[in-house]
């Protein structure tokens, strides 16, 4: 077999995540296109070992690690996501920008004046909580 | 010896106020002896210098070496030098004593000054410069006792500096002579450079062999500084407004002393401009202009002390003129007598101030028996206006015949001859005799006729007191108060207080208090040269062996015009008051003039058109500039940049996307270009 | 997908080409749908073709834990994360963010710049398949062999994660939650 053929679908199935990763708002779909990136670079791993066929067994024992981390870090994040979920009352990526770097509200501009350049500490934004209460999402007010 | 003596007169009253400037605070007491003394001291060893050099002449130098050898390979060093002969000695004399007798009044005038210690002073500094001025023998300490003298007068008329008007006038008078002062720089650059040498007798005989290549640049050009210094026209405004200073200040500095520095230059460097005959008509016509301007002006004034400041305008113009007809001795006499007349007039009236409260006359005129208040000094008052006059035998009818004489003298082109070389090449044009010769008979018409006005204004009249009711003058706006004809002529009163500062005269006292002794016997002192100065002319022994050994004796074609004109203006000013007795005998005697000599007739506003309003909307221009366009530049660096900040800021979206977007973006287009 | 094709086709190849289509349009959808859980589904059929390949390519062992793993666990533990983030269940109409442009253009970017130079790197590059070389008994000669200290390391990442996860999804309140939970 060709080497093309499984290390050009991996390229495709990144790039698919990489339009996933940016183009999506829910968090839960985001982890999701983190997947196929993972996978795709398994195929890689997988296709090369399969050519190269070298003692180590390096590319499948890596292929076992990726998919080890793969889970481990999927556990967490969706463990991030419910806690962001539960604290913002949101999912959207879009929505979590507090490092946002605000521009000053406008002020006369007379002469030197002093310029606050404060930038604006964690503010609550005033968002709307997802659907009705629910009984174990107790939605807390801003951070 | 000799020159120690001239060394110690002028040096006595530069200790004296160094002295009092140091001790001030340690020893109070002090100062009063420290005023006086030494200028008494300074005074009498002038005397002592002035009969030791007799009618000759003497030249002490001394070279300053590390000045030599600096100007275009010629040795012209700097030289402390002195150059006395009749004309120094006798000037440093009424320098020493005017200022004697203004210390004097002074310790009393001024008694309750906190400030009286500078005072004191500045007006020993200033005596010493003037007496430099008079003494030296070289062209540049002259030139720093000038400048000197024009600190001081800084100094002194601006010495109640918590009045907006004597700020004002204090630069302005700085500021009109340092206006002549320059060009006078110029000149004695130019002159001292035609010459060869700074030292005066070597200026002197430079100009009378007619060494000096140009003369009447150089003559013009110290013309300039003399007429910024003794208040001709177009340099004379400042001295009405100088009046704002203490009137003792006003005695010494604008009667005697610093005005009649610029009349002792042109003497002491006469030879220079009698080679010029240009620049003898240009000072005759200036002459001919201040004396009937100042004239005019002084018959308008409601302020004392203006009136015997634009007196002293005039007077100062007959010495001018004088000096345009190529008589130094006529001038030096008439310096002598009115530097005594003036400096008697001013102190007077400062006593009459003092027991009136008031410096203007309107309101002077209708206090009764206030000769009876202040008597000494009315009539040394009646002395000094008498003098003033030219009525004789007072002192001030042959010094103003010997002026006329010598433009008459000029007319027909006869003239006295300078003290050192021969006469020919020096000539005085005609056409300057007649103007000045008209003009002084006019101006003796009208300097009696103000004399007399200020007699009856401020002490004299007899007449039932003079109401305001016909034609408010510019001064007082309030009602005028009724006076009680009180039986007791020695009211210490309290109405005139209620009259306001006349124009730009504050009020000097608001007690009106008798004479203290200290203020009468100073004008004693002057009313006696007053009187008799005159009469040491007669005979050629006397004054004039000390000048130039020409007679200064009246002569009869001079002598009957002036009396005649003298007479007719103490008629005129008379038969004004007489005939609307209720009204000011000026604005009946100047009808339509009136207004504009109020004013100065617009001289003020014209420099204030020239070149204050230029300057000022230059300042505003440069303000502008400043705070509007160049302030723009920096605030837009400032808002640019913070732009630029806020520009930048916006890619900080927070949003991770974004973020990651654009990093893989930039990582593919690496990729691209390492590719590719 | 590449269409080039070469005289020496065999059966491998077509299969793992058609199997790759399904796995690429399998992906596409999941990063395109919007209904969200039928995102997840698409995924499972991405990974579970991927598996496939696998198989194709001789690596087995990693072809079953792909199975149990992916799509056992973490599809299920997706699918828990859509369920307790309230994901709408029909299609939601702000699943995809503002930036889908710059996305599509990175994505097909990155896509064109991979596949150029993967292509012209391995133009002339075959694999020749022998199966044996992925079976367990490999793999576990190789895992605890030359690869057992990361593998010992990777055993104390997952109590990390374990741990991590539990300390993060832990309420302050009182009330005992529901455990959300990666077990491995």
């Amino acid at each position: 077999m060709h080497l093309l053929y499984p290390v050009v679908l991996s390229a495709l199935l990144f790039c698919t995540g990489v339009y996933g990763v940016l183009a999506r708002r829910n968090a839960v779909l985001v982890l999701m296109a983190v997947e196929l990136m993972l996978n795709a670079v398994n195929l890689n791993l997988v296709a090369f070992d399969v050519w190269l066929r070298d003692t180590l067994h390096a590319g499948q024992a890596l292929t076992l690690f990726t998919v080890t981390i793969a889970a481990a870090e999927i556990g967490l994040g969706l463990a991030i996501v419910l806690l962001l979920y539960r604290r913002r009352g949101t999912s959207s990526v879009d929505r979590l920008d507090e490092l946002a770097d605000r521009p000053d509200p406008p002020h006369p501009d007379q002469g030197a004046g002093p310029d606050p350049d404060a930038d604006q500490d964690a503010d609550p934004d005033a968002r709307p909580a997802p659907d009705a209460t629910s009984d174990d999402q107790p939605r807390k007010a801003a951070a | 010896m000799t020159p120690a003596l001239a060394a110690l007169v002028i040096l006595l009253p530069f200790a004296a106020g160094t002295v009092g400037l140091l001790t001030g605070r340690l020893a109070p007491g002090l100062a009063r002896p420290l005023a006086v003394l030494p200028t008494a001291l300074s005074a009498a060893l002038a005397v002592v210098l002035a009969v030791r050099i007799g009618s000759g002449q003497a030249d002490f130098a001394a070279p300053l070496t590390p000045t030599g050898g600096w100007s275009a390979g010629r040795d012209m060093p700097i030289s402390l030098a002195f150059h006395l002969d009749g004309l120094a000695t006798l000037t440093a004399v009424l320098v020493g004593v005017v200022a004697t007798c203004v210390q004097i009044y002074s310790t009393s005038y001024l008694r309750d000054d906190p400030r009286y210690r500078s005072y004191a002073a500045v007006v020993s500094f200033f005596t010493s410069a003037m007496l430099l001025v008079v003494l030296t023998g070289d062209l540049v300490v002259l030139m720093v006792g000038w400048e000197v003298m024009g600190i001081c007068s800084y100094l002194l008329i601006g010495h109640h500096w918590e009045k907006r008007d004597a700020r004002s006038a204090s630069l302005k008078a700085f500021l009109v002579t340092k206006l002549g002062d320059v060009p006078f720089l110029f000149g004695l650059f130019l002159l001292a450079f035609d010459a060869g040498t700074f030292r005066i007798d070597g200026v002197l005989t430079a100009a009378v062999n007619g060494r000096i290549d140009h003369p009447t640049l150089a003559a013009l050009l110290l013309l300039a500084g003399a007429v910024g210094k003794s208040a001709q026209f177009p340099l004379h405004t400042w001295l009405p407004d100088a009046m704002a200073g203490p009137t003792p200040v006003s005695a010494l500095i604008h009667a005697a002393t610093m005005v009649a520095a610029g009349i002792y230059l042109i003497a002491r460097l006469h030879p220079v401009f009698l080679a010029s005959g240009a620049a003898l008509l240009v000072l005759a016509v200036l002459a001919a202009i201040t004396m009937i301007g100042s004239a005019l002006c002084a018959l308008a004034q409601d302020d004392v002390k203006r009136v015997l400041a634009y007196s002293t305008v005039g007077q100062l113009g007959y010495m001018a003129g004088a000096l345009a007809c190529g008589d130094r001795d006529a001038a030096a006499f008439h310096l002598l007598t009115h530097g005594a007349f003036k400096a008697l007039l001013f102190l007077s009236a400062g006593v009459l101030i003092h027991a009136a409260g008031t410096n203007s006359l309107a309101a002077m005129s209708r206090i009764r028996g206030l000769r009876h208040r202040a008597p000494d000094a009315f009539w040394c008052l009646t002395i000094g206006l008498l003098a003033l006059a030219g009525i004789p035998p007072f002192s001030g009818f042959f010094s103003k015949d010997a002026v006329l004489a010598a433009a008459e003298h000029a007319t027909s082109g006869t003239f006295h001859a300078p003290p050192t070389g021969d006469v020919t090449g020096l000539v005085v044009p005609a056409a300057a005799g007649w103007t000045v010769l008209l003009s002084g008979l006019l101006t003796a018409l009208l300097t009696a006729a103000y004399a007399t006005r200020l007699w009856l204004l401020a002490a004299g009249s007899p007449t039932p007191t003079l109401t305001l009711a016909a034609g408010a003058d510019s001064g007082a706006d309030s009602r005028p108060q009724p006076v009680e004809n009180s039986a007791d002529p020695q009211l210490t009163a309290h109405q005139p207080t209620h009259q306001p500062a006349h124009q730009p005269a504050h009020q000097e006292a608001a007690d009106a208090a008798h004479e203290p002794p200290a203020q009468r016997w100073p004008l004693w002192a002057l009313a006696v040269p007053s009187f008799a100065l005159g009469l040491a002319g007669l005979n050629t022994h006397w004054l004039p062996a000390l000048l130039d050994q020409v007679g200064l004796r009246p002569a009869t074609t001079t002598a009957v015009p002036s009396l005649a004109c003298a007479v007719l203006g103490v008629l005129a000013g008379w038969g004004a008051a007489r005939a609307r007795p209720g009204a000011d005998p000026g604005r009946t005697l100047l009808g339509p003039l009136h207004a504009p000599a109020v004013r100065g007739f617009y001289v003020d506003a014209a420099y204030s058109l020239m070149f204050v309003r230029p300057v000022l909307g230059a300042a505003r221009l440069a303000r502008f500039l400043d705070a509007d366009v160049v302030e723009t530049y920096v605030r837009g660096t400032a808002a640019t940049t913070r732009g630029a900040g806020a520009a930048v800021r916006r890619a900080q979206t927070g949003n991770i996307q974004t973020y990651l977007g654009v990093l893989l973006a930039g990582a593919v287009v690496i990729g691209i270009l390492v590719v590719v | 997908m590449s269409g080039q094709s070469f005289l020496s086709t065999s059966g491998t190849e077509i299969a793992f080409v058609l199997v790759g289509i399904v796995a690429l349009g399998a992906a596409l959808l999941t990063v395109t749908t919007r209904q969200l859980v039928h995102a997840a589904l698409w995924l499972v059929v991405a990974l579970g073709a991927l598996a496939v390949e696998y198989l194709l390519l001789t690596a087995e062992f990693v072809a079953w834990v792909q199975v149990l793993i992916y799509v056992g666990a973490v599809v299920v533990l997706l699918l828990f994360g859509l369920m307790l983030t309230r994901a709408p269940i029909g299609p939601s109409p702000d699943a995809d963010s503002r930036h889908r442009p710059l996305a599509a253009a990175v994505a097909v970017a990155a896509a064109a710049l991979l596949v150029t130079v993967v292509a012209d790197a391995f133009r002339t590059t075959w694999i020749t398949l022998r199966p044996g070389a992925g079976s367990a008994e490999a793999n576990g000669i190789g895992l605890f062999r030359a690869w057992v200290l990361p593998f010992e390391a990777l055993s104390v990442l997952l109590l990390a994660a374990l741990v991590g996860a539990i300390v993060l999804s832990r309420r302050r309140a009182a009330r005992p939650g529901v455990h959300e939970e990666a077990d491995d």
